[in-house]
């Protein structure tokens, strides 16, 4: 597939780390990101999402298959993908003693910018990090928000045509979620390619054009979220909860309600296209939960129904 | 010499000038306190009985090399120990480094020209009071870089895998530490008893040392100490590459 159309194509992408014990991070996956997507790994912790992007990133090399980004071998080929890729990782990398400014002067020296150039994009992209009045304070006064912000202004001051995000708003509250999905929602719209990891459904949905879903080292369903909804789950759930010591008795006399009946450590779900006439059904049969609701299917639904297990553990 | 090296080293030149301060007194104004304390206070005792060790020269023209080679040691100690850790730690600089176009081999490099650049510095500041009481020569600027140099590569290359700074503490007190006692910075090693003297041969801080006075086979301390740094260098390009993209 030509760069015009995928710029990153993977096949057979395999990562093993030889241990001891040896541990397969990654089984064999194949994805294709297309320019100007949102591309998303969604996954609990240990599915293989940050090796993944680590392997895109050019930071870790891949122990088989292929795996080529814009149109080089990310083997052979290094330096070029990365002086047009922006790299968000999962912990921040910023020197905390440097100012705001010098962080980005500093890595942007890295990409063999000349300093005016630099200079030039700071204001620009302090101005989209909303940091500019913090343009001369140290990244140890920043809040953990504010850092992230900056992590990403700062990855984007080569101007790349790709860049990734590692569980960009995991640790922030939400009021600073919320800011942040709105910066990455603009970078979109510019036309800026997006990779990003998460765990968070909600991320996921609200960011993500695909979504590879990831567990164990592989992709286990692959499509837009609506796609992966329409394909895996019913179009709503009743959630049940019930005393903690009927839990088990609940369930047996649920059986049957809707479609399928999901059983987790505090609350039923019930999967259904019509939750209200599920939730009668659950009243006629001298149930009485301690709570029920009614809601559309998510992510977490499809995670769930894949795996087995919840995103979130 | 490849380009990207230089842009590590303008991050730690870029740190240096917000701290150079405070590592002047570590790097610069303990040695010469020590300088001080023995050349002046400790050598008139020694001077008066006039030691056949020191062959007629004064206890400050000996000690005053001895201890500018054991300050380039503890420099190149500090530099390839906890800045090395720290940065290649999740969320060190180096992190942030390797996902640009540096390699890690770009990364080593350039910090280690910054370890050269503050070696060069701090021992010429050294030197400098040093020539002022004619107790060492202006030559003696090379061998204590060359000194530094060959503790900085191998212990970088050691600290860029290290998984906690309690193994670096373990270099100091059980490597540096006897080193500087032993290496003829204080007192000549021929005064040591006769298989201690042979071990002395070992301590790359000796060769330093008879570099920095000048005494002694120059060429076999100069190879002894380039040895280090070639083979420090060698390790070091693959434990950084080993750690930084794994």
């Amino acid at each position: 597939m030509d760069e015009s159309t995928a710029l990153v194509s993977a096949r057979g992408l395999t990562k093993v780390y030889e241990g001891p014990p040896e541990h397969v991070a990654v089984g064999g996956i194949d994805f294709d990101v297309l320019r100007g997507e949102a591309f998303g790994f969604l996954g609990p912790n240990g599915a293989g999402k940050s090796t993944t992007m680590r392997m895109i990133g050019c930071v870790s090399p891949r122990s088989g298959g292929d795996l080529t980004i814009l149109g080089h071998d990310a083997a052979r080929e290094r330096r070029a993908i990365k002086a047009r890729l922006g790299s968000v990782p999962q912990d921040d990398t910023l020197d905390t003693e440097l100012t705001v400014e010098e962080n980005i002067l500093i890595y942007g020296r890295y990409f063999g910018l000349p300093r005016a150039v630099i200079r030039e994009r700071t204001d620009r992209l302090l101005e989209f990090a909303r940091l500019t009045e913090k343009r001369t304070a140290r990244v140890q006064d920043l809040s953990g928000g504010m850092r992230r912000r900056l992590t990403i202004a700062r990855s984007l001051v080569n101007e790349p045509d790709l860049l990734l995000l590692d569980e960009p708003t995991t640790g922030l509250d939400p009021q600073a979620r919320h800011l942040l999905w709105e910066r990455l929602f603009r970078l979109k719209q510019d036309g800026v390619t997006l990779i990003l990891t998460t765990h968070y459904m909600d991320e996921a949905e609200q960011l993500c054009d695909r979504i590879a879903v990831m567990d164990g080292g592989r992709i286990v369903a692959h499509g837009s979220p609506r796609e992966l909804i329409e394909r895996y789950v019913t179009r709503e759930v009743l959630e049940l909860r019930f005393p903690l010591d009927q839990h088990e008795q609940a369930a047996e006399k649920a059986h049957g309600i809707g479609e399928r009946i999901e059983i987790l450590p505090d609350r039923l779900l019930c999967y259904t296209g019509d939750g209200e006439s599920a939730l009668e059904e659950t009243r006629r049969r001298g149930l009485d939960p301690i709570t029920a609701l009614v809601r559309r299917a998510g992510l977490e639904d499809v995670f769930l129904t894949l795996t087995g297990r919840t995103l979130v553990e | 010499m490849s380009l990207p090296a230089f842009h590590e080293f303008g991050y730690w030149w870029h740190r240096y000038r917000r701290t150079w301060r405070g590592t002047a007194v570590i790097s610069i104004a303990n040695p010469l306190l020590f300088v001080t304390a023995l050349g002046f206070g400790l050598g008139r005792l020694v001077d008066e009985r006039n030691s056949a060790y020191l062959h007629g020269g004064s206890y400050l023209a000996f000690i005053g090399p001895g201890l500018l080679a054991a300050s380039a040691m503890q420099m190149g100690f500090i530099h390839g120990s906890g800045p090395v850790f720290q940065s290649a730690r999740t969320g060190g600089n180096f992190r942030a480094a390797v996902t640009t176009p540096m390699e890690p081999s770009d990364i080593f490099t350039g910090h280690l020209l910054f370890t050269a650049f503050r070696a060069t510095l701090d021992s010429a500041a050294i030197l400098l009071v040093l020539l002022i009481f004619r107790a060492a020569s202006p030559g003696a600027l090379a061998g204590a870089v060359l000194t530094a140099l060959a503790f900085a590569t191998p212990i970088s290359a050691y600290a860029v895998t290290a998984d906690r700074p309690a193994k670096l503490s373990a270099v100091f007190r059980f490597v540096i530490m006897p080193l500087y006692m032993f290496s003829g910075t204080f007192f000549p090693a021929e005064q040591l008893p006769d298989p201690l003297r042979t071990l002395v041969w070992l301590s790359p801080l000796w060769h330093g040392t008879e570099l920095c006075r000048g005494s002694g086979p120059i060429l076999v301390h100069v190879l002894v100490l380039l040895a280090l740094i070639v083979a420090g260098y060698l390790a070091g390009r693959r434990a950084y590459t080993g750690r930084l993209t794994a």
